[in-house]
């Protein structure tokens, strides 16, 4: 199947504004690049070979390290649940099964309305309030089965 | 926009003035604005501004915006304190609501009446008073000494407390060898969790010779259960840039970075700001204070990847490679970021040296024990009833820290165990509670002091699953550069699996014991070398719930 031909003005954008230092930005440049498309399609991944003189190995080979980066579209809002250790003493598993019962989807699948990205997360540092969540930049705390649903219900077909 | 700095004298003038305005005679009304947004912090911090302006009482009320206030159990918190400086008639209030705000304004803001309901509550009595709340009296804030009192925004709350004086005086008025025999003296040790001495790391740097050398705040917390940094960063990030700022002049570097992990939008949002508000002061830049010494900082962000906290796999990173870890020596002290000597140390190690330099090493070292001075700051999560952030000094036991600060547990239920350093620690059971705490003591019952993290266990709580869930969690995280943590982690993962499934066998803790020590033993950085302590700890002292798995299977 073609790809689909995307803009890639922004990349070229994204990678002028590194100036000369380019080998230490290139985690960065690829940061903006997913913030600014959403993902890390292939042909902006060429672009910032290309422009960087990076070889598109060492990019594919950053890319697949680091949990952060995906290279397929995600959806409108990211579901992050923590799993992290005082998360996991309280209870989150039942949580996150309620979530993915709900969404009807998995660790790292997106819905097919591209509305939710379900993610688990180690650890977001706010073990007070475990169980937590964080939907986009959003925490929600003290979370149980109930409450997690209308969380999610809030994000549900809004333009939120 | 804030005047430039030329001198020492611009910077105590600044001090004097802050703190004028930061005592004035106006009621402070004090609101944690960073973990408790989660529970709607900022809804009533917007209410109580709404208010203050509609009521017209600006000049009598004064709301601010504070980092962590510790007690994260109550959330939202936030503190009252009549007009002046902070003192002992501080109201401490918790579960704060938007419609309760005018009641706060009316009754405690203006009259210093005591809303009872949302005063702290232990036995059944109110606790109105933060210096009271056995939660804050027993403990010893030097690191968090700003966190939850100043605007973490506000440069001129940060300066009106006496900060960037410690580095005023290190850069002008003392030779860089004093700083490091201080540091040395007063016995500080990395915090991140190995317990480096700080004081020969930078002497190390300092001696490594370099026309470029490094400075790198190791930010990236990545220890599930652990949020002091994450507190730090967000509640007083000018500490930190005034510690790198020592360490650098210190060691002679001009260059800094700060690697922070990206899971924390707000400490990121918080650090940027603090640095264009140096760099505003020239506090970063050249010449800074009319000196020859510069300095400028750069963040950058992690992209998930736990093992990036190990320092050589951070250094990587920021080189823009895949963050994997290389065999030590040579130390980065010696060879680090770009090759070049590079000093490497954690948020917490940071933000202690101004305290060291300010109140001198003789100070510092009354607090704490032999092995370990100061204090330490520990995240306290899990079954117990005040989860929050607790910083006591070294040497305090683990009975004071979970049932005098932390309340005990709550419920009916029975404490069972303190899981201590994350994936890289252990399970401390009942039978070490009196324990005080220092790197050493920690170490010799299976634990390690780790970064801080500390997660209360009841009896609700399967140790063989708690075993089982951290090597999932570095199985996971391992980079696969070597065979013995790659292979190790999930060979072991695998019986733990087939324990907590009901498929165990006997030989399987032989097994696992054996796994343990080769991984142990074998593996290039931390990350490996640490993992099989969870497992260890737990068979240690839990070996009966394993047993206990084993009968169930075939």
């Amino acid at each position: 199947m073609a790809e689909k031909t995307i803009d890639l003005r922004p990349v070229k954008k994204i990678v002028a504004g590194y100036g000369n230092d380019k080998d230490s930005n290139l985690i960065a440049a690829l940061q903006q690049t997913q913030d600014e498309y959403g993902y890390l399609p292939k042909q902006a991944l060429k672009e910032v070979s290309r422009l960087m003189d990076v070889p598109l190995t060492r990019i594919f080979g950053i890319v697949t390290f680091y949990s952060q980066f995906t290279l397929i579209p995600r959806g409108r809002h990211a579901i992050k649940i923590c799993t992290g250790t005082a998360c996991h003493v309280k209870g989150v598993n039942d949580v996150k099964q309620k979530v993915k019962d709900q969404l009807n989807v998995v660790e790292g699948e997106t819905t097919a309305d591209y509305q939710f990205t379900l993610e688990t997360v180690a650890c977001i540092g706010t073990c007070f309030l475990a169980p937590v969540m964080m939907v986009d930049d959003r925490y929600f705390g003290k979370l149980t089965t109930d409450t997690v649903t209308d969380i999610v219900d809030r994000y549900t077909g809004d333009n939120a | 926009m804030l005047k430039r700095l030329t001198s020492y004298d611009d910077l105590v003038s600044m001090r004097k003035s802050g703190e004028k305005k930061f005592n004035q005679d106006k009621v402070k009304v004090s609101i944690c604005m960073t973990g408790c947004r989660a529970l709607g912090a900022e809804e009533v911090y917007d209410e109580f501004r709404k208010q203050v302006k509609k009521q017209k009482l600006t000049d009598k009320v004064e709301v601010i915006e504070t980092g962590c206030q510790g007690l994260c159990a109550r959330a939202p918190v936030m503190t009252i304190n009549p007009p002046g400086a902070f003192s002992h008639r501080r109201i401490f209030y918790g579960r704060v609501t938007t419609d309760i705000v005018p009641d706060i304004i009316s009754s405690t803001a203006l009259k210093g009446e005591v809303i009872n309901k949302l005063c702290y509550a232990e036995a059944g009595k109110k606790i109105p008073y933060l210096k009271d709340i056995p939660f804050y009296s027993k403990q010893k804030k030097i690191v968090l000494r700003n966190c939850g009192i100043i605007d973490p925004k506000n440069v001129e709350h940060y300066i009106a407390r006496k900060g960037y004086e410690a580095f005023a005086m290190a850069l002008l008025n003392v030779d860089p060898n004093y700083v490091i025999n201080e540091i040395t003296r007063s016995g500080l040790r990395g915090r991140g969790g190995a317990g480096f001495p700080t004081g020969l790391k930078w002497e190390f740097c300092r001696k490594a010779k370099s026309d470029t050398k490094y400075v790198i705040c190791n930010a990236d917390e990545g220890d599930p259960g652990a949020f002091m940094d994450r507190a730090v960063l967000e509640g007083d990030p000018h500490a930190v840039i005034e510690g790198m700022l020592i360490a650098a002049h210190t060691i002679g570097s001009e260059k800094g970075f700060i690697y922070v992990r990206a899971e924390y939008p707000i400490a990121v949002a918080h650090l940027k700001n603090a640095i264009a508000q140096a760099r505003e002061l020239n506090l970063l830049g050249n010449n800074i204070l009319g000196t020859e010494f510069n300095f400028d900082l750069e963040i950058k962000m992690g992209a998930g990847a736990f093992v990036c906290g190990e320092e050589t796999a951070l250094i990587a990173s920021i080189e823009g490679k895949r963050g994997m870890p290389r065999p030590r020596p040579p130390f980065p002290a010696n060879s680090g970021l770009w090759n070049k000597p590079t000093n490497i140390n954690n948020v917490e190690t940071l933000a202690n040296i101004p305290v060291v330099l300010s109140n001198g090493s003789e100070w510092y070292k009354q607090l704490g024990t032999k092995n370990g001075t100061g204090t330490k700051i520990f995240a306290l999560a899990g079954k117990v009833k005040n989860t929050g952030l607790v910083e006591v000094p070294m040497g305090t036991t683990l009975r004071e820290i979970i049932f005098d600060i932390g309340g005990g547990i709550p419920g009916r239920r029975e404490f069972k165990a303190a899981q201590m350093g994350g994936p890289s620690g252990g399970c401390v059971p009942a039978e070490h509670l009196d324990l005080p705490i220092d790197y050493e003591t920690v170490k010799e019952v299976g634990a390690i002091m780790g970064s801080g993290g500390l997660i209360v266990m009841d009896s609700d709580t399967s140790m063989v699953d708690i075993s089982k869930y951290f090597m999932d969690f570095v199985q996971d995280e391992s980079c696969g550069k070597c065979v013995p943590c790659r292979v190790g982690t999930k060979k072991m993962l695998d019986i733990l699996t087939r324990i907590t499934e009901g498929n165990g066998c006997r030989s399987d803790i032989e097994d696992l014991k054996e796994m343990a020590y080769v991984t142990k033993t074998a593996s290039l950085c931390g990350l490996g070398q640490t993992a099989p302590n969870p497992v260890l700890s737990t068979i240690r002292y839990f070996m009966n719930e394993y047993e206990d798995l084993l009968k169930t299977g075939s």
